[in-house]
């Protein structure tokens, strides 16, 4: 669990230790299961972060789950592969990640429901080509305590000595360096247009004439 | 780029403005809520200090938590009583219409929004909820969202959205019988992965789109998602049209005239321009089922487990992971797997028609001993039309439970669950690890029907061989 405050203002970098979770397809149930969102608040999902897939590899030989290692207790950089994020749109997935302290997430794609609730909570993801992520998966393997810099402004990631060019779309990029990445304000700056659209859609206006 | 399209319409129609970041805010022209993702965007609103800008334009239900045997309240779990509770306060502060249980129009928010008549043509439809994608069906754009997004929603009825590319699946043929709307939209992700659609909007066309009722396109535009596309859709025609008229927020009088008018100008003409376009010929799939962990490892009823050999190199992890957590053999013949629970419904698959093809397959015939096989109407509506026909005699005479409406079984919100390493035929939507409420349980994802002749034979059956018999 973390102490680090959550995202606010401008992200212009994220630094910290990484956990790498490996694998395609990695859907949003995966990352918290279904019965965790039973509730009104996201304030407890920290510790339910990956819960079944972290019970499964407990007492496996493969085990224990990233997210079990004692050398990635405090990680906020967690790197993974392909399509990271699919299925439910729950935003209590993003929502765990970040109560257990991740801030930032690099991989090979991201779904894009789960991409954007990211996005809405000022959590960089940043894109890597298949085989750029698979080597920064295995330096940050071998370096596990090393502080990892994720420049957002510049998109790539410095670590143990060497650094990866990253994507990030120009849009998320300009929103997370000015720190505009909340969009509520922006939408509400609006309403004159706001009303303008709504007088122009047939459909708000009984289909009579528009 | 696309143009011309029913996507390239709509979106244009909503934009109300270009935002800093580069994206763009869209108008939302029909917000849809229920339990699960709307506390905490209340809550944020209240944070705040706003209101909600169209409680006209936002509709509510309750579907994923609440239990399928008894409906009595206060709630048997505290927590799920505690959301349908805050969700009833929220609403009542709001002046938002909720459709709660009992009221004769509760169910899962992507079937009663379409029965009720409020999902139409042209619209832009958004619920903090993947299978928002289900609304294309109608010619909308519609789409899943996140709690911060349904907060936004509220706040400005708007989005700050990029707009997707636009892919054709244009399918020829007819389906055959006793192959359903499921059975090609699993084939259609099977072929083009869990990950081809990232970035795309998936239009449906085509003779065998065309053939499709309202139904059924409702099955295939619920599963867009699945295939990564973020929504799915149809082009309006008289289908569409004959579906809406007369339900009760459809327009009516002389504003029906004008909204077919306007609904027809809407569809992607010959002109349209699309980023590509894939070809399906319907008459040769057949009844799909999955065999793994994602909705994109699926085969043909007659087919076998594809072995690590017939998988491309890239699936191939994927593919070894599925074989250890389904304990299901490459090489083997799907048909024949022992299941242990048989659920039907779902926002997929949980309207009269899909529960009317699984009744033509357990009418006269009974479960196999041993086998937990129960259905759950979609909606309340649902229900009643399935009730009035006699759909849940049928049902219970074949050894099926009959079940009041609610998401049940698809994801473990709620009493219903797998327990252990049971395995299920289910009509829902996903076979993800844990997704049925067991953390070891596993899903064979197929059409309503498949999943009653796999009730009836306790194991996984073609379909196409009982509706000969």
């Amino acid at each position: 669990m973390t102490t680090t405050p959550f995202p606010s203002g401008a992200i212009d970098a994220v630094s910290g230790t990484t956990v790498v979770v490996r694998g395609d397809d990695i859907d949003t149930d995966r990352i918290i299961p279904a019965r965790f969102l039973k509730c009104v608040t996201f304030d407890a999902l920290g510790p339910a972060a990956f819960a079944d897939d972290r019970a499964e590899l407990a007492s496996g030989p493969s085990g224990p789950h990233p997210f079990d290692r004692p050398e990635h207790q405090g990680a906020s950089l967690l790197l993974v592969n392909r399509n990271f994020g699919c299925g439910s749109s729950r935003e209590h997935a993003p929502q765990a990640l970040m109560r257990w302290g991740i801030r930032a997430v690099v991989g090979e794609s991201f779904a894009e429901i789960f991409y954007g609730n990211c996005l809405a909570l000022g959590i960089p993801c940043l894109v890597a080509d298949h085989a750029t992520m698979l080597a920064i998966q295995e330096v940050a393997t071998a370096h596990r305590a090393e502080t990892f810099r994720l420049d957002v402004a510049s998109a790539s990631l410095q670590g143990a000595g060497q650094r990866w060019g990253l994507d990030l779309a120009a849009g998320p990029q300009q929103m997370l360096v000015s720190g505009q990445w909340d969009a509520t304000g922006q939408l509400l700056a609006h309403g004159e247009q706001l009303a303008a659209t709504v007088a122009r859609l047939p459909y708000l206006q009984g289909f009579a004439a528009v | 780029m696309s143009s011309g399209t029913l996507y390239d319409k709509v979106w244009d129609l909503h934009q109300v403005a270009q935002l800093p970041g580069g994206s763009t805010q869209l108008f939302i022209g029909l917000h849809l809520i229920h339990e699960v993702t709307s506390p905490q965007a209340f809550a944020g609103l209240k944070d705040l200090g706003l209101s909600v800008r169209h409680p006209e334009r936002t509709v509510a239900t309750v579907d994923h938590i609440v239990p399928t045997t008894s409906q009595a309240r206060p709630f048997a779990d505290p927590l799920a009583e505690e959301m349908l509770a805050t969700l009833e306060a929220n609403c009542a502060e709001h002046g938002i219409p909720l459709h709660g249980i009992g009221s004769g129009r509760q169910g899962i928010v992507h079937v009663i929004a379409p029965e009720l008549g409020l999902t139409q043509p042209g619209m832009t439809v958004a619920c903090g909820d993947s299978h928002t994608s289900t609304h294309g069906a109608f010619g909308a754009i519609a789409f899943g969202i996140g709690t911060s997004q349904v907060r936004d929603v509220l706040a400005s009825q708007s989005l700050a959205m990029g707009k997707l590319k636009v892919r054709r699946i244009w399918v020829e043929g007819r389906l055959q019988p006793g192959v359903f709307a499921k059975d090609l939209v699993l084939h259609v992700i099977r072929v083009l992965g869990v990950k081809g659609g990232v970035g795309y909007a998936y239009e449906f066309a085509g003779p065998a789109i065309d053939a499709l009722s309202m139904e059924e396109r409702m099955t295939l535009c619920n599963m867009a998602i699945e295939g990564g596309a973020r929504c799915g859709y149809v082009n309006p025609d008289p289908i569409t049209f004959d579906y809406l008229q007369g339900r009760p927020y459809a327009p009516a009088g002389e504003a029906w005239d004008a909204a077919v008018a306007w609904w027809r100008s809407l569809a992607s003409g010959a002109e349209a321009v699309f980023d590509d376009e894939v070809r399906f010929d319907a008459n040769s799939i057949a009844p799909t089922v999955t065999w793994g962990i994602t909705p994109g490892q699926g085969i043909g009823v007659d087919e076998t487990v594809p072995t690590l050999e017939q998988t491309e190199p890239d699936e191939r992890p994927l593919a070894e992971e599925a074989y250890r957590y389904m304990d299901l053999q490459p090489g083997a013949p799907i048909a024949g797997t022992p299941v242990d629970v048989c659920f039907i419904g779902s926002c997929t698959n949980g309207r009269l028609s899909d529960l009317q093809a699984a009744a033509a397959v357990a009418k006269g015939r009974h479960v196999a001993p041993g086998i937990k096989a129960f259905v759950v109407p979609g909606s309340e509506q649902v229900a009643a039309a399935a009730e009035a026909e006699g759909l849940d005699q049928v049902f219970r005479e074949a050894g099926f439970e009959w079940r009041e409406p609610g998401c049940s079984m698809c994801l473990a919100m709620n009493p219903d669950r797998l327990e252990g390493r049971q395995i299920s035929a289910s009509s829902s939507n996903r076979n993800f690890k844990g997704r049925q409420g067991s953390a070891t349980g596993r899903t064979l994802l197929m059409s309503p029907a498949m999943v009653a002749a796999a009730a009836i034979h306790g194991r996984v059956s073609d379909v196409r061989t009982l509706l000969n018999a």
